[in-house]
């Protein structure tokens, strides 16, 4: 297929699995209403962990979307971005007819963690049963890129097919990634995003001796107060957020609805320590000053940020820090909301949820709130959109993502109005 | 009266490959004919050895290619 690349990348299909629904119709209103999606775990037995809630998907049933056989074993973290990506596929109106151009279309799903569902099953088969026991499907189904490769043989499209992996920066870097690939010529489509289903035994158990996560059980719905003086650590979510990018000029041609563009994507490593944020969010601060050089933005042009927001005390402090440094004058006067107040931290699929956020808050032109917030904190003291969405013009959205390991990743979208 | 071999090969290979019964006839293949590929023939073994107690080695397992075989291989075990 021969093709000249515009350079220009859009959004044309938004696909989302959350723990307040099973697809954008349903999760979009909720979140604008102020509802969390915060409950007690029904997933495993919580009785000897410290925490006790999380932001369950509840009803999702993958034989919707694979065939019963598929929907019996695949790992809930490729159940959910199949799903995802057929939704947005459908978004899109993607021509799912036209061979030639599947050559030309990739898959980038990125996970942080994979399949730990599978893994916990089968760990405990070779322990229990022996290494003869354990499922072929171990493999194929642990490893965090087969949710793009899944994707991929689902559909025919046999462009770059690839994944990346880093951490809770997973799905801003996954679809910076997917950006760059298109601009740059090397497919004309993307299906991009980020994936997660952890909450399971082993992963709450893990994020609990971190210490990461709250133990304020009772607070229930409420525990996710990011920015708010009384906040103490993330609530464990999960889910996944697919986006389909076209080259600008392949979305017109066809005739496509577009959400809005990709025009920044910035990326930056902390270097500092493998949990911990950078001191005063150096890293935060560089990621959001490289997306706003690479999209030729300033600070003034940022009407809206969906913050990284994972109501730890660190975070959302550093955070903070590095958005007064990065906006300078500007930091007061620009909306910052953290929808994890309602949904959690959905780790590897949170930024991908998050950009999903960001391109209806500019097609709907309002924002979601910052939920749960009551108690001001001296050392968070920007404008959270605190409790009720807010009608605003916005014509360009940020969102943040950072990651264990220092990764920065910070994307900016663009409507498009013409 | 205890189901026979056949019948409890026939369940065991719905529920690995997601077929109804009445495909699963002696002459079926599994790879050819009920859709399965070289990962669920592994999984269906295992699913087999569990449902019957009995060990089938890998190079037994190759000359495994029917439902057929898959029964009387079980019957010549028991």
């Amino acid at each position: 297929m021969s093709f000249q690349p515009s350079g220009r990348v859009v959004v044309t299909g938004l696909g989302a699995v959350t723990p307040l629904g099973l697809s954008v119709d349903e999760f979009w209103p909720r979140m604008l209403a102020g509802e969390s999606g915060i409950g007690s775990v029904t997933l495993m037995d919580t009785t000897e962990y410290p925490t006790k809630i999380a932001a369950e998907v509840k009803d999702f049933d993958a034989s919707v979307y694979v065939d019963k056989k598929e929907a019996r074993r695949i790992d809930r973290f490729m159940a959910f971005a199949v799903a995802a990506s057929q939704m947005a596929l459908d978004d899109a109106n993607f021509p799912m007819d036209d061979e030639d151009l599947k050559y030309e279309v990739g898959c980038l799903i990125g996970s942080g963690i994979g399949g730990l569902n599978t893994m916990t099953e089968q760990t405990q088969k070779l322990w229990r049963e022996g290494p003869d026991r354990v499922s072929p499907f171990l493999v194929p189904y642990m490893i965090p890129d087969m949710a793009s490769g899944y994707t991929s043989i689902r559909y025919g499209f046999k462009g770059p097919n690839t994944c990346v992996v880093t951490a809770c920066a997973t799905g801003v870097h996954s679809i910076g990634d997917a950006y760059h690939i298109i601009k740059r010529g090397d497919a004309i489509a993307m299906i991009a995003g980020g994936t997660e289903a952890s909450i399971n035994p082993i992963g709450m158990a893990g994020f609990c001796a971190a210490r990461a996560m709250t133990t304020k059980n009772e607070a229930g719905a409420t525990a996710s107060r990011p920015f708010d003086a009384t906040r103490d650590g993330f609530i464990l979510g999960e889910g996944a957020g697919v986006l389909v990018l076209e080259d600008y000029e392949f979305a017109k041609a066809r005739g496509a609805k577009i959400y809005g563009e990709v025009i920044g994507y910035g990326m930056s490593g902390d270097a500092h320590h493998i949990t911990m944020p950078a001191p005063n969010g150096d890293g935060a601060y560089r990621s959001m000053l490289k997306c706003l050089k690479s999209g030729g933005l300033t600070p003034k042009d940022i009407d809206y940020v969906n913050a990284h927001g994972t109501s730890t005390p660190y975070n959302d402090k550093f955070e903070t820090m590095a958005i007064k440094r990065a906006f300078g004058e500007e930091a007061h006067s620009t909306p910052v909301s953290s929808t994890k107040s309602s949904i959690g931290h959905c780790l590897g699929a949170a930024g991908a949820i998050e950009s999903v956020i960001c391109l209806l808050a500019m097609r709907d032109q309002i924002m979601p709130p910052t939920i749960n917030y009551s108690t001001p904190d001296p050392e968070c003291d920007l404008d959270y959109v605190p409790n009720e969405a807010r009608k605003a013009q916005i014509d360009v959205a940020m969102t943040n993502s950072f990651g264990f390991g220092g990764h920065n990743g910070t994307l900016a979208f663009r409507r498009i109005t013409e | 009266m205890s189901a026979t071999v056949f019948e409890r090969v026939r369940k065991v290979t719905c529920e690995e490959l997601g077929v109804t019964e009445t495909e699963v006839e002696m002459d079926k293949s599994f790879q050819e004919d009920l859709g399965a590929d070289s990962l669920d023939v592994v999984e269906l073994v295992m699913a087999l050895e569990e449902e019957f107690g009995v060990e089938i080695p890998d190079d037994d397992v190759a000359n495994m290619k029917t439902v057929g075989d898959a029964v009387t291989y079980i019957e010549s075990k028991n």
